[in-house]
């Protein structure tokens, strides 16, 4: 036991882990928003509701359908990606030649609705998810103590957001992506099938929202507003990150976490707000955003 | 990029001009008999949030910014009006002036930051923002957190008029709303309208053209958000209550809402969307959560086949500007 600026370590190296978890979960997030961003141009305000319905879907797996965590982890995301994919096909294709602004519309529209959906059939308050038993109980670090599922979840979202940074730069596929991102026209013309890359990515983006919900169930309650207030926080991140680069918003996602969890420590008043105050900050310093490029 | 919305072509100003007249008056005069057949202060409620609809109106349907933030704005100024009327005793009419100046300095702040950024950005930045201050409202001490600012007395208008007979209450709401949105009509029909709807039709070209676009941007929002806080404060002493609800995001969505239904870029859409959303609201309020599934679904099918909304595709029937 010892202090670091006046503050036990065990509290401090706590609210280390803490930030470190919520920033797993914000650069996951983030990271998703950035790639369906890249390819189809809008921001999915579904995001959240999908990351909602990702745990849910590994509640009702283990229910009704004896499915565990682990396989949840791979059923539930292509499930929810699934859906994704259908709500492209349906909605979102028909936007491409209308102003960003109106995906935005639909995507809140339909956020809503899932939303409301759940809540009438599961109500307000949280279902409880056990942590599988794998994964149970801690470890004891020398300076502090790590429940090993919280370990667990920092390491996967770390090897997921870097697979996908490296699937998106530097494989064919990836710069495929990239080439689909910068002039869909002339990929097309090489007969690349640009609507169905769009479409697939979208359900990418989705299942890892979904994959991070998942992954939320056993430490947040699952509920149906678990993902609406979330997402504004991501809507953030990503404010300060810009949208420009995938290694940013992994980047911002897990600083963001841990600079909120040193604010709960030394000025716990300001937790809620603090990412929202550099937000603030970044756009009068740097309105493009830490690694976005200028418009 | 694409224009946000497809504003009805207008053939001859005057003419449409002289429409538009007819169809205010005809709406005023519904107001007035509306409150010996209807429920004043469900009237109230919609009259209050058919001008938080036209004021975020000026913003997203004529200089084409997305808010969805607004509720910081209707919200606090909710607050201080509440605020001042209940604590400090203050009359009506200042407490409105004092809750719509703060909402002019909070738009102040809110504007010169969410304008640094375009199109969607402008979105989340608003939206962030306005959850920062949802989380200030639910800690801060004079906003009561949960419980809000409860029994705010109505007081006496100008010393003379007791606001606490509903008629009476009514009457004010009405020559404060209809005297917005008439400010609205105003700004819009100005030089200075005609300038926003060139940087919402093409932002690149208006600045070519020697337009500070920026400052442009940044007036437009301090009146947009003025003028919402002129209906939160007007709000506040209707329900006398300044609440959390007023606040939240699902208030920006609510206006939102109400304006592509109603038809965005239109005078009147805002009030026909603001009507039709409190009325849903209202009936459909014993089946709970399916309200929020049936405002989605509006919202989903606005986008996909309604984009002029009610107002807006009537308009377009009639070829005249509404």
């Amino acid at each position: 036991m010892f202090e670091i600026f006046g503050i036990p370590s065990q509290a401090l190296f706590g609210q280390l882990l803490l930030g470190l978890i919520n920033g797993s979960f914000y650069a996951l997030l983030s990271l998703g928003l950035a790639v369906i961003f890249g390819m189809l141009n809008i921001i999915n305000f579904t995001h959240g509701a999908q990351y909602m319905m990702g745990a849910f879907a590994a509640y009702l797996l283990l229910q009704y359908a004896g499915i565990n965590y682990w396989a949840a982890l791979v059923v539930a995301p292509i499930l929810i990606g699934a859906t994704g994919i259908l709500i492209e096909r349906l909605f979102l294709q028909h936007l491409r030649k209308l102003d960003p602004l109106y995906g935005l519309l639909l995507t809140f529209g339909l956020a809503l609705v899932i939303e409301g959906l759940f809540r009438n059939y599961y109500g307000s308050s949280g279902l409880p998810y056990q942590v599988p038993d794998a994964l149970r109980g801690g470890r004891n670090l020398g300076f502090m103590f790590l429940p090993n599922y919280r370990g667990w979840v920092i390491v996967l979202s770390l090897v997921v957001c870097l697979a996908t940074w490296f699937a998106i730069e530097r494989t064919r596929l990836g710069s495929y992506l990239r080439a689909a991102t910068e002039n869909p026209v002339l990929v097309r013309a090489f007969g690349i099938n640009v609507p169905r890359m769009v479409t697939l990515t979208y359900g990418f983006g989705v299942g890892l929202a979904a994959l991070a919900g998942v992954m939320a169930a056993p430490i947040y309650n699952v509920s149906p507003q678990m993902g609406s207030d979330l997402i504004i926080v991501v809507f953030a991140v990503v404010v300060i990150g810009g949208m420009g680069s995938i290694m940013g918003a992994i980047v911002t996602g897990f600083t963001l976490g841990i600079v909120e969890g040193l604010t709960k420590v030394f000025y716990p008043e300001a937790s809620n707000t603090v990412i929202f105050v550099i937000m603030a900050i970044v756009l009068l310093v740097r309105p493009a955003g830490l690694f976005g490029r200028t418009a | 990029m694409e224009r946000v919305l497809n504003p009805p072509v207008a053939a001859r100003r005057r003419e449409t001009d002289a429409n538009l007249g007819i169809a205010m008056a005809v709406m005023v005069a519904l107001f007035v008999v509306a409150p010996f057949v209807v429920y004043p202060i469900f009237l109230m409620k919609a009259l209050c949030f058919a001008l938080f609809a036209c004021a975020f109106n000026l913003l997203i349907g004529y200089v084409g910014l997305a808010s969805f933030g607004h509720a910081l704005f209707f919200g606090w100024a909710s607050y201080f009006t509440a605020y001042v009327a209940k604590t400090w005793g203050w009359p009506p009419e200042l407490a409105v002036i004092l809750g719509t100046a703060a909402a002019a300095a909070l738009g102040a702040i809110a504007g010169t930051l969410a304008i640094r950024r375009q199109g969607i950005y402008f979105a989340m930045i608003t939206l962030a923002l306005a959850q920062m201050m949802y989380f200030f409202a639910l800690e801060a001490k004079f906003t009561g957190g949960e419980d809000g600012i409860q029994g705010v007395p109505r007081g006496r208008l100008f010393g003379l008029f007791d606001l606490s007979h509903e008629m009476t209450m009514y009457a004010f709401v009405l020559v404060v709303v209809v005297a917005g949105i008439l400010f609205i009509y105003r700004i819009i029909n100005s030089p200075f309208g005609e300038v926003l709807k060139a940087i919402r039709e093409n932002e690149q070209r208006c600045v070519s053209l020697g337009f500070h676009t920026d400052r442009y941007k940044l007036v437009a929002f301090v009146l947009s958000a003025t003028l919402a806080g002129l209906a939160g404060s007007m709000k506040s002493l209707v329900f006398q209550l300044a609440s959390l609800t007023d606040v939240h995001w699902t208030m920006s969505g609510d206006v939102l809402l109400m304006t592509l239904l109603g038809g965005l870029g239109t005078m009147l859409g805002p009030v026909v969307g603001a009507f039709v959303v409190i009325a849903m609201q209202n009936y459909l309020a014993p089946f709970g959560q399916w309200v929020l599934v049936i405002q989605g679904a509006i919202f989903v099918v606005c986008v996909l086949v309604f984009r002029r909304g009610i107002v807006g595709e009537l308009a377009h029937l009639l070829r005249v500007r509404l």
